[in-house]
């Protein structure tokens, strides 16, 4: 793994999410709880809709445009045969780390 | 083997409890002499406050009579003190003489602390100790006058209370900071002072006496700080210690009280000691539980079986004369500890626990202690309450996650709770009524007109039948707000308000939510709830609205946006259009629209670049047009009386003005406005959530039209002659409609639920509720009212950039 730095927790707001761009399209950061962090692709399957921009509840969101409800510990779509890509993601003294192998793994396959 | 000689000193409750397994389990073993200071036997000591108030009598509190120590052989030498010990001639010394003993049992008690202060030995000095203290004080009460007592702690208070109910004027002496420091603590010391005052007695904390005045008996109180407190009686109640006199005479080891082992054995192995005299691993003794847990292991010893005495922790449920408290384990503040506070100022409850890792270490509760012993149980098992810890301090009933009982939040309203707002119909009289034989929610309404108006509380008033009768009711299927919770929207509504409850976090905890945080559903409706009843305690939270309301602009298909500027009451200027223009130009709108509300709509706007295109259009001055939220959108007007020659009335001056008055407001969907000149209503006023249609005699108010999915026409409000009154009429329609309606329900589909006239009294009719609504709107405009691009442009443009760019880092 390689962990990188992609910022300061304080920046993703409590039950929000921040978008991080990658080259493999953009990866939305999500912090459910003070020092709770997940990471995943941000394009929900169904139409494409911005996940970074959904609500964020307990460990999952729900895309803004047709209310599709995501559970980030897995990215398996909730009620629907759908999933999507999560990363690893990490808090150390109050920055967030994401694994970059991860990312780049995906971009071999 | 004849019988071994047992000689107890002292007939407490501790050696009476010694004396009962002993010759309950072995009744010809002993030979037992029994002496007391005081001339009388064993009697119940923590019922002296009762034989102070007068509610028992000596007799009453009697736990070993003359012809109980008869009939069990026990030698009473009662009202004789033992003067001495003589532990090489296994002898003890009473004032009659002495007797011998084989095995001898300290039981002396504890002796009252007395400060020694000028002035302590003067006749109408007393301690609270024993019964013929009490009998002293009863008698002084009979002779009326003043009393002071030195000390807050539990036996002071008890002496304040039985004086104040035999009519004396009591004041209370303390020299700490709180009454009943070392059981509770600054918060319920609050309390029960305030009680306490309630009652009539004086409570004067950090106060040090200094001398107590008189010549030949007690006449006044002098405290440091010079003040003098008339006194005809003195009570003395600061403290005991062990009392130990006879035992350090006797060679015996004391510390601050008698030493012993677990085995309740002092120094001398044939001397046993058992109480408030005992000392044991560091430990005094002033509770009952922990000394009957002694008396059975000194009778255990006597008898050659094996036992041990352990320090157990004790809760304290102590009754100061009509106080409810109770207090267990530590509950003092420390690293790494956690406090879960309950406190409702109404009712005088204050309920904290202590918590260190996931243990409740302490509890102190004022006013309500109906689940002491469930949390004293948590304390003395060492339970793990980790899984329970968002809703402990609720207690027993509330435990059981995902089930809890959505019956329990009403349950736990008090009875002058309000439920039913319309017609001020409390908690207290729906159950009564219920009581006396309305069995249903019509009976109910007939009987108290709790739900009978707007009924908004039904689903309240259901679960309060549900409540009362139990499973004789079947209370119809509701709707809940969501999966989250068994609530409706109304009760969720009416219990934010009653209860009240001003947090998400309340609303989670005291109405049993089942997730963490809610969902995407009943999120965004209980923020808008809270935000409405409590605009002063509570503020909109952006992470519970959906994506259109957090960023200030609706979110296309494509994940552009749209950037709608407000223009009031559909007037505009060449400077703002050029400005709009520039704009498009410079961010490359690919789309200019017109919209319905009179305004211009560029759509296809990059998330990115919202901070920067408000702060361009918020240079030309304009605002946002809130085009995306639920709050008000839009008021259309023609030109009236400016330009057409039809227009009776200025309809677009008043647009202007009610738009000024209403943005930025949240309601629950969204508002849109409209004012027509006359009757020919080009604005189309009425199919509008408020039209206003201008007529030569003034303005028809028109309210709850529609023209989405469903299409229907206003109602008339009423007919008002100025324009302040249409404003005022509209303001306060609208601010009803806030506090009132669900979250997500236009203004027609709450008014038919409620009904045009249930509106109309309040906002017609009433003119007091009309000056309220409108008053409670504005103190709400004054935190709303204003432009959220600007705030965002200026605080929060980072926000809408991307965390991290890593394209341009290898991806290894």
């Amino acid at each position: 793994m390689s962990w990188i730095d992609i910022g300061s927790l304080e920046d993703v707001p409590l039950r929000g999410a921040r978008l991080v761009k990658t080259r493999l399209g953009c990866v939305a950061v999500f912090r459910t709880a003070e020092a709770e962090v997940f990471a995943a692709s941000n394009a929900c399957p169904h139409k494409g809709g911005p996940l970074v921009e959904g609500i964020v509840h307990g460990t999952r969101v729900t895309c803004p445009l047709h209310n599709w409800v995501f559970d980030l510990e897995t990215g398996a779509a909730v009620g629907e045969d759908a999933r999507i890509a999560t990363y690893p993601v990490r808090v150390e003294a109050g920055r967030i780390l994401i694994d970059g192998t991860a990312l780049g793994r995906r971009s071999a396959a | 083997m004849g019988k071994q000689k047992l000689v107890v000193i002292g007939a407490g409750m501790a050696s009476g409890r010694v004396l009962e397994h002993l010759t309950d389990a072995a009744p010809d073993a002993w030979d037992i002499t029994l002496f007391n200071a005081e001339p009388r036997g064993n009697y119940n000591r923590i019922m002296l406050s009762p034989v102070l108030s007068g509610e028992k009598t000596y007799a009453d509190i009697v736990t070993h009579d003359d012809a109980w120590y008869a009939a069990r052989g026990i030698a009473c030498r009662f009202g004789e003190h033992v003067t001495a010990i003589d532990r090489e001639a296994r002898t003890v010394t009473g004032q009659q003489g002495a007797v011998a003993y084989d095995k001898l049992l300290i039981a002396t008690g504890s002796a009252p602390f007395i400060i020694p202060v000028p002035g302590k030995d003067l006749p109408g000095v007393i301690t609270y100790r024993d019964l013929d203290d009490t009998e002293a004080m009863v008698a002084a009460a009979e002779r009326g006058g003043t009393a002071v007592v030195i000390g807050g702690g539990l036996l002071g208070l008890e002496a304040a209370a039985g004086l104040r109910l035999r009519g004396m004027d009591v004041t209370v002496v303390h020299l700490m900071g709180h009454l009943m420091e070392r059981q509770l603590d600054e918060a319920a010391g609050y309390l029960l002072k305030k009680d306490l005052e309630a009652k009539g007695i004086t409570v004067l904390t950090r106060a040090s006496t200094k001398a107590i005045l008189g010549t030949d008996r007690a006449e006044a109180v002098l405290l440091e700080d010079g003040t003098t407190l008339p006194a005809d009686l003195v009570v003395m109640a600061v403290g005991i210690r062990p009392e130990t006199r006879l035992a350090t005479a006797a060679g015996l080891r004391v510390a601050r009280g008698i030493e012993v082992d677990a085995q309740m054995r002092s120094s001398d192995p044939d001397i046993h000691a058992v109480g408030e005299c005992v000392e044991f691993d560091g430990h005094l003794f002033g509770l009952v539980a922990p000394l009957y847990d002694q008396a059975k292991v000194v009778a255990d010893s006597l008898l050659g079986r094996e036992n041990a005495f352990q320090v157990r922790d004790v809760a304290t449920k102590l009754k100061v004369t009509g106080c409810d408290l109770f207090s267990a384990g530590d509950f003092r503040d420390g690293p790494g500890r956690e406090d879960i506070v309950y406190r409702d100022p109404a009712r005088g409850i204050y309920k904290r626990l202590v918590i260190e890792g996931d243990r409740l270490v302490g509890c102190v509760m004022y006013g309500d202690t109906a689940d002491g012993s469930w949390f004293y149980g948590l304390i003395r098992d060492e339970t793990d309450i980790e899984e329970m810890r968002e809703t402990l301090i609720f207690g027993p009933a509330f435990q059981g996650g995902a089930t809890a009982d959505p019956l329990s939040a009403v349950a736990a309203l008090p009875p002058e709770a309000e439920i039913c707002g319309c017609n001020g119909v409390c908690k207290g009289t729906i159950v009564a009524a219920i009581e006396g034989g309305a069995g249903d929610l019509g009976a109910v309404r007939a009987r108290t007109k709790a739900s009978a108006s707007c009924g908004t509380c039904t689903g309240l008033v259901e679960q309060l039948l549900q409540a009362t009768l139990g499973e004789g009711y079947a209370a119809p299927a509701v709707q809940p707000v969501c999966g989250c919770t068994d609530h409706t929207h109304e009760d969720v509504r009416r219990l934010i308000k009653t209860m009240p409850l001003k947090s998400q976090e309340a609303v989670w905890q005291e109405l049993g939510w089942s997730t963490r945080n809610g969902c995407h559903v009943c999120r965004p409706a209980i923020n808008f709830y809270l935000l409405a009843d409590w605009p002063l305690d509570y503020r909109d939270d952006p992470q519970s609205r959906f994506i259109n309301e957090r960023k200030h602009a609706n979110i296309q298909k494509d994940g552009t946006f749209s950037v709608v500027p407000r223009m009031w009451g559909g007037i505009t200027t060449p400077d703002e259009l050029r400005a709009i223009a520039d704009a498009a130009d410079k961010y490359k709108v690919p789309t200019v629209k017109v919209t319905g509300g009179q305004r211009i709509d560029l759509l296809g706007v990059r998330g990115e670049d919202l901070p920067a295109i408000w702060a361009d259009l918020n240079r030309a001055g304009l605002v946002s047009g809130h085009a995306y939220s639920k709050g008000l959108r839009t008021v259309k007007t023609c030109v009236g009386t400016d330009h057409c020659r039809f227009g009776t009335q200025d309809s677009t001056g008043l647009g202007i003005k009610l738009e000024k008055v209403l943005w930025g407001s949240w309601t629950p969907h969204k508002v849109k406005l409209a004012v027509s000149g006359c009757p020919r209503n080009c604005a189309e006023a009425t199919c509008k959530d408020v039209g206003i249609v201008c007529v030569d005699s003034g303005y028809q108010v028109g309210v709850a039209g529609a023209a989405g999915m469903d299409v229907k026409e206003t109602e008339r409000l009423a007919d008002v002659p100025t324009e302040q009154e249409a404003i005022d009429l509209t303001v306060a329609f609208i601010q009803l409609y806030r506090e009132n309606a669900k979250y997500l329900d236009r203004p027609y589909k709450w008014v038919a639920k409620v009904g045009l006239d249930w509106v109309r009294a309040r906002v017609v009719d009433d003119l007091e509720e009309r000056a309220r609504l409108i008053a409670a709107f504005e103190l709400s405009q004054s935190i709303y009212r204003k432009d959220p691009w600007a705030e965002h442009a200026a605080t929060r443009a980072d926000s809408y950039a991307p965390l991290a760019d890593l394209t341009l880092e290898a991806a290894e």
